[in-house]
């Protein structure tokens, strides 16, 4: 598989501004500056990087209560993700919605969702409306392993699998249902192999492994885009921090966390960018560096933006 | 003018959008060919417009209307037909926590033109499962319009501007006027009601009744009766979408009588009947001459049996008894 250079740095600077967006996500919200839950990404940037590097901007996605990581590497901006996460007049929902309902229509991001597999049905019905407005994009539905034990993913797998819709199922299985382990919830060790219930291609990858991720994905979203119908993709990875920050995380293990740790998908890919003469050290800490500015300047702009005027929980109601 | 039943005023209603808009389309069970839909009123919308446009589903409710809610917010204005009203139930989340906020907490980026329809109502033994009216239960979602029908004028005219709302409209077909064959006269060119306006269905004096759905055929019944026996005049008044609520329509007509009984089809605590009664008591006190009576359907589950059916849906004689309570 022959990537450009470009998008190879391109993806690396993705995982690293998901990654220092988390990060900084921490610190504000143990500060008391973010109200709310924060539901954290870090550990689990290959999947989204590596999915969304499919991705026209017109193609759409759905995502979860742990979206941050899609919505950036759907193209949301940072700044106005903070200042959403801090409540602010300038984020991207007004306030409205905060860390679990980011969206941003005009870049196909239909929404973070709080609703854990409420987002599958709706992926398909966006990628219904893109057969039927005889489009060629696609939707990413992101769900985790926790989804693939709701109802709603057997109606709406099923129903894109009998209309064969445009539509890519990436299933993050990052082990925990909150705070329930997969191995507890399902006997199937690969969850792709639900794909079989649905007649339709389902393909398990090592999620931490930001290339396999973009090379799976990449063949699902080109079968959707010729008309072929939906793929289940099961990306294998970790997340780094609780369910919620706050969460003690007693169901996992120190060793389990220790060995996962050693597999971050950031470091890995970094040293596989440099092996193959794609960065220097010099570039990626540059990279490093030029997003930590970056996030510095959207907590910036977070705090320094408006709060919305307390009147304005009144508008937005109806159309 | 011409008369149609209430079904066909629907398929016309169905018939003229999607012809008029290609981003319409139906999407739900039983709606293709063999049947279109349960009771058939969307018989030949299929031989017209394809199964892409009526998109006949497996048994998937959240599919259905979650689908409808995707196709919405990338363009398109579906119609997802939920079979009985009852079974909105199943897909209760993409209701009450998908269709309905999405709007509001986007930040009001988002444009959910989206109607589901489906059949209400008691009187044909189905039992608990198919036969609730819910639109009290709905009406405490913001977000969220409903609509109610009684007559084929209305149930065409709202239902075509349900379709064209840029909101989420929940439109209730009510299974025995829809079996009753029920005629009225509906012209033959274009019209739509807007959401919001109630129509005094009949003028009357002495008691202003507000009747929802089917409640209405019985109210007017009822008038007639206690005019004939009596000499009561009552002014029947049906809201036709109880969100948004014409509370100036019921004013006026309470202004003019100083007396409110409301009739609907649901158990009583919660109904819409509480709301509208609460609305008055709050807003228009003093335009009362005696306490607000409402009859509704008992606190119970739906029965089957007719004779138990028959006494748990509100009829003539229980509003002709709350009548004589405040006369």
């Amino acid at each position: 598989m022959a990537i450009e250079k470009e998008k190879l740095i391109d993806m690396y600077r993705l995982m690293v501004r998901i990654r220092t967006f988390e990060e900084r996500v921490v610190k504000e919200f143990a500060a008391g500056n973010i109200p709310g839950a924060a539901h954290l990404y870090a550990g689990e940037e290959a999947v989204a990087t590596g999915a969304c590097a499919n991705l026209r901007p017109d193609d759409y996605i759905t995502s979860t209560h742990r979206g941050h990581g899609h919505l950036i590497a759907k193209g949301g901006k940072t700044d106005r993700m903070m200042a959403e996460l801090y409540g602010k007049k300038t984020g991207y929902n007004k306030g409205k919605g905060g860390s679990m309902h980011i969206a941003d229509m005009e870049i196909g991001i239909l929404g973070a969702n709080a609703i854990v597999g409420a987002n599958i049905p709706i992926a398909g019905g966006a990628a219904l409306s893109a057969r039927m407005r005889g489009t060629d994009q696609v939707a990413i539905c992101f769900i985790g392993d926790g989804a693939t034990n709701t109802g709603r993913f057997h109606e709406g797998v099923n129903l894109a699998a009998c209309w064969d819709l445009p539509v890519v199922y990436v299933v993050e299985n990052n082990m925990y249902a909150e705070s329930t382990s997969i191995a507890s919830a399902c006997k199937l060790v690969n969850l792709s192999d639900r794909a079989s219930a649905y007649g339709i291609p389902g393909k398990t990858v090592e999620g931490n492994d930001v290339l396999a991720v973009y090379e799976a994905v990449g063949e699902a979203v080109a079968r959707a885009r010729k008309g072929q119908g939906p793929t289940l993709i099961e990306c294998k990875t970790y997340r780094h921090r609780g369910h919620f920050e706050g969460d003690p995380q007693t169901y996992k293990t120190k060793g389990e966390i220790d060995s996962w740790l050693k597999k971050d998908p950031i470091p890995r890919f970094r040293e596989q960018l440099i092996e193959m003469g794609v960065l220097t050290e010099e570039d990626a800490d540059k990279i490093n560096q030029e997003m930590n500015q970056e996030i510095e300047k959207a907590v910036k702009f977070a705090e320094e933006s408006p709060l919305p005027a307390p009147e304005e929980a009144l508008e937005n109601v109806y159309a | 003018m011409r008369e149609i039943t209430y079904g066909q005023a629907i398929n016309e209603a169905y018939d003229e959008e999607l012809k008029r808009d290609p981003a319409v389309f139906i999407i739900g069970e039983d709606i293709g060919k063999h049947w279109g839909a349960a009771f058939g009123e969307m018989q030949g919308l299929f031989d017209k417009y394809g199964p892409e446009r009526i998109r006949e589903t497996p048994i998937s409710e959240t599919a259905i209307l979650g689908g409808a809610i995707g196709a919405a917010v990338t363009g398109m204005r579906p119609v997802a037909f939920m079979f009985f009203a009852d079974f909105l139930g199943v897909a209760m989340d993409e209701i009450l926590n998908q269709l309905t906020p999405m709007r509001y907490m986007f930040g009001g980026k988002a444009k959910l033109p989206v109607t589901i329809t489906c059949y209400s109502g008691a009187g044909v033994s189905n039992a608990a499962q198919h036969s609730k009216s819910v639109e009290g239960l709905l009406m405490s979602i913001p977000g969220l319009k409903i609509a109610s029908p009684s007559t084929p004028y209305d149930a065409k005219g709202l239902l075509k501007s349900a379709i064209r709302d840029d909101n989420p409209v929940i439109y209730f077909t009510h299974k025995l006027i829809l079996l009753s064959g029920l005629k009225g006269e509906v012209p033959e060119e274009e019209y739509t009601i807007p959401l919001g306006k109630a129509d005094v269905k009949r003028e009357g004096s002495d008691v202003t009744v507000v009747a929802i759905s089917n409640m209405v055929h019985r109210a007017l019944a009822a008038a007639d009766r206690l005019q004939k026996e009596k000499g009561i005049s009552l002014e029947v008044i049906d809201p036709r979408t109880v969100v948004p609520l014409d509370k100036q329509t019921i004013y006026d007509s309470v202004k003019k009588t100083g007396r409110l009984v409301i009739m609907d089809e649901e158990p009583k605590t919660g109904s819409a009947s509480a709301e509208i009664a609460a609305l008055v008591a709050e807003e228009a006190f003093d335009l009362l001459d005696a306490p607000i009576k409402r009859v509704c359907a008992p606190n119970t589950p739906v029965p089957f049996s007719q004779v138990l059916e028959k006494f748990w849906i509100p009829d003539g004689e229980d509003l002709i008894k709350a009548i004589n309570e405040i006369m």
